[in-house]
């Protein structure tokens, strides 16, 4: 009954996207400037059809209906209600439902704002946008359809993998969705603008909300994916460089280009061929980036069940895209002819472009590079933090210099006098560096460096949003809350990553264990029973000797029964200052229990600082001029 | 018609990405233990755990059976399986290859001298990457290699007598 229904509301979906797809195809050949009514109705019963296929499924999880494969392989009637709604998401069917309405309420919201604007510009996004619906819509039919039933019903679920049930999960995939899918809509507004052969100011100002929301949910996305990893997988890192994460890395830095560049455009009308270059390459990473994640040839935390036929036809429609795309691009005979001075914002922008790009090569290199290796030299190589680290952090300071810097300038042109209160500043910077340095004892010269620069980063921001203050204009407010929640986080990450400690150890009930100045004492043992897994729980009583301190931390494994899985929660212990973070794990046939404590220091600013940068993002976005 | 050089990089990089992609589709994953069994030996290079040389495919002679043994000094089971590596060294168609794995060189060297050294070729996998060739979940496992560089049994966790038996037996097979 449920499957009937959601079936009837996809193919109908399906049936309307091909309407509108040659209703706004009729209606661009026609001479008249007005867009037609029925389109507008149209995508209104498109909206309305994929939201509600996906409150239906979402009802099903609820419900329990495991008359649904999708239900019944994900979730389970003892589950709480939220892990039951987060369920919906949690696997592939119902996360690739949630992908194309999240495409259709997008292509909604800006044929609405962009109706009155330019007739062929918004048809021909509204076209473009729709044959992408349409590619996934078949793609969702043909082999991932979230309604497939499963005869005889079975009676109950086989329930969502315990490591998937926790909040900071439940919202980090459509947050991410928001990101990476919402990027369609400038892709199909770049093809328009190419097609619609749109003023290159116009096409800026129309796309450039949509840019920073999707900017910002693709941030706050990946923070929220790091906090689940931090205190989840136990490992007591927060960022693994796992090909994952550097999937929804790779869309980040075009965004974070576009968001720039598209700044120039409205404001300049220059850079118009990059601004459209970059609109597109964002989707085409973040569908290639899914393409990686979802065929299963790379291997990493984030595992989906695995089908080759999927992989096929995401790469099919991938290739598609790019060739399309590439066809419609070069068609555009059109050159930018600008000149840029070398003191003015437009250069500063492009710096920031330049860096971005550094940082996709880079990571999109060291991503795919294992796969290359195994396709034609048949060797597996892993490709690990140290590359990254490597061949990124040097390039953070210049970055972070110029990024104090470039606000401030001006357009146009500029004569640079400043030099008085940069040196000022590098000066202070410096000092509060030799400080650091003094207080906490070594660290190499390049964190050094980073320091320095993050340091000289906040210290210049807030300089000029002091001054900027007197004139009561809060215009700059969002570029300066990201400009500096990203030194503080530069900062933050490289003293974190300098004066983390971590001690391993195999400790009985009732030990203790003393390594440097810290004591760890095992008390004792309790099994605990919850709601839907029974927990054995440890009690550490950690005392540091030197700073005359002690703090209990209960780590805990836990023992799920539907499916029957094992996880190993941390006890982190927060303050301001620094983490404590203890796991223990059992060692089998012994009485002995691994245990791994880390002093993890000022992993709070770590999270403060990222959602700060992300938070200028979405206040641009509300703040009108 | 004019044409740019920039368009036609940018194509055939971009062609040969998505080549490179559909082959990637039809390569088998091997991480899977259970596949692992039957199939030859990958390349590999792993540094030595005494010293800076690479040990080499190649370095596995075709006269030998080889038992490569994963194993770290923080790993308790590895000290129980212990005496079985150490009455293997005695057989003498068979090389151990010991991979210390995500380990000090210190510790490592100080469980060696104090249980034995039963390793013909120590190894060290100080971060972990080079084991997953061996599709390793953990420490300790084993993977018995023939003299055609074929992994012929894996031993997942401490090997006890009876696994004992088994290699003696596959050895002997021979």
């Amino acid at each position: 009954m449920l499957s009937n229904l959601g079936n009837f509301l996809l193919f109908g979906s399906i049936f309307i996207t091909l309407s509108i797809i040659y209703f706004a195809y009729q209606n661009i050949k026609e001479k008249n400037i007005q867009i037609e009514k029925n389109l507008v109705y149209l995508s209104f019963f498109q909206i309305t059809f994929i939201i509600t296929s996906f409150l239906l499924l979402i009802f099903a999880f609820v419900f329990s209906d495991f008359s649904l494969i999708a239900v019944y392989q994900n979730s389970h009637t003892a589950k709480p209600i939220f892990y039951k709604i987060a369920g919906v998401w949690g696997n592939h069917e119902g996360s690739l439902l949630l992908w194309v309405n999240i495409m259709v309420i997008f292509s909604f919201l800006f044929f609405l704002f962009n109706y009155k604007f330019n007739k062929s510009y918004s048809l021909y996004t509204l076209l473009v946008q729709n044959i992408l619906i349409l590619g996934f819509l078949v793609f969702l039919i043909s082999n991932s359809n979230p309604f497939f039933k499963i005869l005889p019903i079975p009676l109950e679920g086989l329930g969502l993998n315990p490591i998937l049930q926790d909040p900071a999960l439940a919202i980090h995939p459509p947050l991410l969705y928001l990101g990476f899918v919402g990027s369609s809509i400038y892709f199909s507004a770049a093809m328009a603008a190419i097609l619609s052969n749109i003023y290159g100011k116009n096409f800026a100002s129309s796309i450039k909300v949509w840019v920073l929301i999707s900017w910002s949910f693709q941030s706050l996305g990946i923070i929220v994916g790091s906090i689940w990893a931090y205190y989840e997988l136990g490992w007591g890192g927060f960022w693994f460089w796992d090909p994952v994460e550097n999937a929804s890395l790779i869309p980040w830095f075009c965004m974070t280009a576009l968001a720039h560049s598209v700044l120039v455009l409205e404001k300049r009308n220059y850079l118009y061929n990059w601004v459209l270059i970059l609109s597109i390459i964002t989707f085409i990473s973040s569908v290639t980036g899914t393409f990686l994640v979802r065929s299963g040839i790379l291997n990493s935390v984030h595992t989906f069940a695995n089908d080759p036929a999927r992989g096929m036809y995401i790469l099919i429609f991938l290739s598609l895209m790019i060739f399309f795309s590439f066809v419609i691009f070069f068609k555009r005979k059109i050159y930018d002819n600008f000149y840029l001075e070398p003191v003015s914002k437009e250069t500063f922008i492009l710096s920031n472009n330049w860096f971005m790009m550094f940082y996709l090569a880079t990571v999109l290199i060291g991503t795919i590079y294992p796969i290359f290796t195994q396709v034609l030299y048949d060797t597996k190589i892993s490709v690990g933090p140290p590359f990254y680290n490597s061949v990124i952090a040097p390039i953070i300071i210049p970055f972070l210099i110029m990024m104090a810097i470039g606000p401030k300038i001006r357009w146009i042109k500029q004569k640079y006098n400043d030099f008085k209160s940069v040196i000022l500043i590098l000066i202070l910077s410096c000092a509060m560096n030799f400080l650091i340095f003094s207080f906490f004892k070594s660290y190499d010269l390049l964190s050094n460096l980073i320091i320095i620069s993050s340091l000289f980063l906040i210290i210049h921001s807030i300089k000029d949003f002091i001054i900027n203050s007197k004139t009561k204009s809060y215009y700059n407010l969002p570029s300066f809350l990201s400009h500096t929640g990203f030194g503080i986080l530069m900062l933050f990450i490289i003293l974190n990553h300098n004066f983390s400690k971590e001690y391993d150890l195999n400790i009985k009930v009732g030990e203790t264990k003393k390594i440097d100045n810290i004591e760890i004492k095992f008390q004792d043992l309790k099994i605990k029973k919850r709601e839907n897994y029974n927990a054995i729980v440890g009690n550490f009583n950690i005392i540091d000797i030197k700073k005359n301190y002690q703090r209990n931390l209960n780590p805990e494994i836990r023992i799920y029964d539907n499916p029957q899985t094992l996880t190993f929660e941390s006890a982190i212990k927060t303050n301001l200052k620094q983490d404590l973070y203890l796991t223990m794990s059992n060692i089998d046939g012994s009485d002995f229990y691994n245990v791994k404590f880390q002093i993890k220091p000022f992993m709070l600013w770590i999270w403060f600082a990222a959602f700060l940068t992300a938070s200028g993002g979405l206040l641009r976005t509300f703040l009108k001029k | 018609m004019k044409i740019s050089f920039l368009k036609i990089i940018s194509i055939s990089l971009v062609a040969f990405a998505i080549i490179v992609f559909f082959l990637a589709l039809n390569v088998d994953k091997r991480y899977s233990t259970e596949k692992i069994v039957g199939k030859s030996v990958d390349n590999f290079e792993i540094l030595f755990l005494n010293n800076d040389e690479m040990f080499k495919k190649q370095d596995l002679t075709n006269d030998k059976y080889h038992l490569i043994n994963i194993w770290a000094s923080w790993c308790l089971p590895c000290k129980k399986e212990h005496p079985i590596l150490m009455n293997l060294k005695k057989e003498n168609n068979l090389k151990i290859v010991g991979i210390n794995f995500k380990d000090k060189k210190l510790n490592a060297n100080n469980f060696l001298r104090e249980l034995g050294n039963p390793y013909d070729f120590s190894l060290s996998d100080k971060d972990g990457t080079k084991s997953i060739l061996f599709g390793v979940y953990g420490v300790p496992e084993s993977i018995l290699i023939d003299n055609n560089h074929k992994i012929i049994s894996k031993f997942i966790g401490p090997l006890n007598f009876k696994d004992y038996e088994d290699i003696l037996q596959l050895l002997n097979e021979k």
